[in-house]
């Protein structure tokens, strides 16, 4: 056990920061700490992916075999520590501005992290399970956080109730995957599957599965409480929401892919086939009739998980590398774009309707510009980052001969971007007597200029992330 | 395959006995009691309670805390069953590990305490 | 004889759940969802998991269940009026069921699970010691990890249930037993001369 414990370094550190963090906020009740939790919450953050970048590599499974270490888990690791600390930072004045700041709130976040990296480790279903309720009891909590809220409170509702729901119908598909091969570690099951073609108790069992993971990944036919929860939950809650747990759960989805069952992959590619095609015409037709930006920003989220869902149904290595490429991008641009809505401000009230943007060039010309560019990014416009990684994707389900889908991607993503460029349409054209009337802090506008600096250089080489992404999805194959 | 379920045969015959006891108990007043039914029974004796009106009185949210927070203590001891069960068997490991799970729970317990969640104001 | 009990327990389950569902009040609803959590024990009880089926009762009859009362008990809500619209959605309801229903005997029916599964490693049932035993000897030490996320989910519960739920009354006056010990009569009390007649 003992010499197991060098390879839990990063959790067991962000485990401990969590525990005695609530232990000292207890008891001191000095102000300076509390208006600086956010920000203490954020460094233990870097700390942790500092600790992951430094930690112990194994190609084997660990922890009697609940547990994996390799170079794709400690990519996502290393990529959800630092966006959760920059949205802790983020969400700081928010909370401030809304008598929010409670420590509680960066502790749940912390928490929740912790779920994703237990997630992202786990070689066994069970320790799947178990990662996936820690992250998501903290996000049902902080959906509901601004308890007076009618919206946020039935935010919360909504998805812990269906969270609940997709709960049992994990835990239904592992116990229907344990029952037809006598293992819940992913490995055995894996190897388990090679040796027979009596498959038919376990792919019941694989549905169940994939059905759940896609509930939390918000994917069509499981997407519906997406919308409603992000309209409801306070704005840096939905940045969280929306950027942060997809990596997580894509990541363990790519993992049950290919790791648990990977040997009949045949029979999964249908499902993601159907999953990444729904998404993407659900996300591009949902958000034609919205003018809520958060809701927006939903449809948007499905779409881009069904963009992201095709690399998996390529199922090649290629298509797993641009699965991994286009969720980094994705995080990288809703990153910019939050910073920008969490500063979506008119006489001091955070407001969400786009009409509202009607001419904000001409005050902010900087900023409007590099939101514009975001969004023509996320439209998936040539040459941007956005347009980039759809480019892979397709060009991998193209080679794995799923020519139908590809098409399918490139009507909607016409379609998507019609909403998009329809915001940047009313940032540059609109007439409105209502103006925008916040200042952005300097923090803000630093987040938001990088990321859309970062899709301007990402069409050059991607970030350099295209050898890592390389190393994850061969770790993951091989 | 019965073999150990012979064990439960007097728990069996125990919820056998209650169930024919609760049975006799409710169906004995239907034949031996009195029954003389007037209104003025069922309304309230001057100043008293109503003795029928509706249960749905809203109940203090502080019910629902108390009572999730028991829900969550209560687990907590289905874990300790087969910790103190097993113990002769899962040497230091074994015992450490629920020290650590008891210290986490602690931390949960000291965080309602400091919070005031177990007062009643 | 246990298959006499198999039947009973199965039959008690499946109409008390069907009770839960259609009794009109809801308080009835959760004493009938007792005898369900009753039955399940019950079957637990006859495949030899008798710490699941004495868990059951601890958890879901002693904790649980009243846990629910109280939830019936705090929403004042007029369940008739919610059932009203039961009538125009239950063809729909029952096809749906249905179609589910068929589908499920179509995947089940020709499918035998025995055949269709493989390595059965495990056997459920140990009879050379209890399974409380069993369970305590693999839990605590080859699951660490799994037991100590369990903890965390437990502590992540108690800290949402109080962020979500917890209101300090601010117009409640509360004793504060240290700073009743710690007072001192020469910082409490003032002796004042006061002249007769004058007032203070």
């Amino acid at each position: 056990m003992s010499e197991n414990l060098k390879y839990l370094t990063p959790e067991l550190f962000l485990v401990i920061f969590n525990l005695s963090f609530l232990c000292v906020m207890l008891f001191v009740k000095s102000s300076s700490i509390l208006l600086n939790c956010n920000k203490i919450a954020a460094l233990a953050l870097i700390i942790t992916a500092v600790l992951v970048y430094f930690n112990h590599v194994d190609a084997n499974p660990i922890i009697n075999g609940f547990y994996t270490s390799n170079e794709f888990t400690a990519f996502f690791k290393m990529l959800i520590l630092f966006l959760s600390s920059v949205i802790l930072y983020l969400s700081d004045a928010y909370l401030k501005k809304n008598d929010l700041l409670k420590y509680e709130f960066p502790i749940l976040i912390n928490f929740s992290v912790f779920g994703m990296l237990v997630v992202i480790s786990s070689n066994d279903l069970m320790t799947l399970y178990l990662g996936i309720e820690i992250q998501s009891l903290s996000l049902y909590i902080i959906a509901a956080y601004r308890r007076d809220n009618l919206k946020s409170t039935e935010a919360g509702l909504k998805y812990f109730i269906l969270g609940a729901l997709s709960s049992g119908l994990l835990l239904y598909g592992i116990s229907l995957v344990y029952g037809a091969t006598g293992s819940t570690q992913f490995h055995t099951i894996y190897s388990a599957i090679m040796y027979t073609d009596r498959t038919l108790g376990m792919q019941i069992g694989m549905v169940f599965l994939l059905s759940a993971i896609a509930f939390k990944f918000a994917a069509f036919p499981f997407h519906m409480w997406t919308p409603d929860v992000y309209d409801g939950s306070p704005t840096p809650v939905t940045a969280f929401m929306a950027i942060v747990p997809k990596l997580a759960i894509g990541a363990i989805l790519a993992k049950v892919l290919f790791d648990v069952f990977g040997g009949i992959s045949d029979k999964w590619q249908l499902v993601l086939v159907f999953l990444s095609g729904g998404s993407m015409i659900i996300g591009s037709f949902g958000a034609i009739a919205q003018s809520n930006i958060k809701r927006i920003l939903g449809y948007s989220s499905i779409g881009h998980v069904g963009f992201a869902l095709m690399g998996l149904a390529a199922v090649s290595p290629e298509g797993l590398s641009g699965f991994i490429i286009y969720l980094f991008l994705y995080s990288i641009m809703m990153l910019g774009i939050f910073a920008f809505i969490l500063n979506m401000e008119k006489d001091g009230v955070l407001v969400t309707d786009i009409y509202l943007l009607a001419k904000y060039s001409e005050t902010n010309p900087a900023t409007s510009f590099a939101f514009s560019l975001i969004l023509f990014s996320l439209a998936g416009i040539p040459p941007l980052a956005g347009f980039i990684c759809k480019l892979y994707v397709m060009m991998a389900i193209i080679n794995s001969g799923l020519v139908y889908l590809a098409l399918v991607g490139a009507i909607v993503s016409v379609i998507g971007a019609f909403y998009y460029l329809r915001i940047v349409y009313i940032v540059y054209f609109s007439e409105s007597n209502d103006k925008l009337d916040a200042n952005i802090p300097a923090g803000h506008l630093l987040v938001l200029f990088l990321s859309s600096t970062a899709i301007v250089v990402g069409t050059y080489n991607l970030l350099g992330i295209e050898p890592l992404t390389r190393a994850a999805a061969e770790s993951l194959l091989y | 395959m019965t073999g150990y379920l012979e064990e439960y045969f007097p728990l069996v015959v125990f919820f056998g006995l209650s169930l024919a006891f609760g049975l006799i108990l409710m169906l004995a007043p239907l034949v031996t009691a009195v029954s003389n039914p007037d209104n003025e029974k069922n309304s309230a004796y001057e100043c008293g309670f109503e003795p029928f009106e509706s249960a749905r009185l809203k109940f203090d949210i502080r019910f629902y805390l108390v009572a999730i927070l028991f829900v969550i203590f209560d687990l907590e001891v289905a874990f300790l069953f087969p910790w103190a069960v097993g113990f002769q068997h899962i040497g230091s490991l074994g015992f450490w590990s629920m020290m650590l799970f008891l210290l986490i729970l602690t931390i949960g317990f000291l965080y309602e305490w400091k919070k005031g969640a177990l007062e009643w104001e | 004889m246990a298959l006499y009990f198999f039947y009973f327990f199965a039959s008690t389950a499946i109409l008390s759940s069907f009770f839960v569902i259609f009794a009109n009040n809801p308080v009835h609803s959760v004493l009938w969802l007792i005898v369900t959590f009753f039955s399940v024990a019950g079957f637990f009880i006859l495949v030899g998991a008798e710490f699941l089926a004495l868990l059951l009762m601890i958890v879901y009859v002693g904790a649980l269940a009243v846990l629910f009362l109280f939830v019936v008990m705090m929403l004042n809500i007029n369940f008739a009026g919610l059932r009203s619209g039961v009538a125009q959605y239950l063809p729909f309801g029952i096809l749906i069921g249905l179609v589910i229903f068929i589908e499920l005997i179509l995947a089940f029916v020709p499918w035998d699970f025995k055949e269709q599964s493989f390595n059965n490693l495990s056997s459920p049932i140990n009879l050379s010691e209890t399974n409380t035993v069993a369970l305590g000897k693999v839990v605590y030490t080859d699951y660490f990890l799994l037991f100590q996320c369990a903890g965390i989910i437990l502590l992540i519960a108690m800290i949402g249930s109080i962020v979500l739920t917890l209101r300090s009354r601010p117009d409640v006056k509360r004793q504060n037993i240290t700073e009743q010990i710690f007072r001192d009569p020469n910082s409490s009390i003032e002796v004042k001369d006061i002249n007769p007649g004058e007032g203070i």
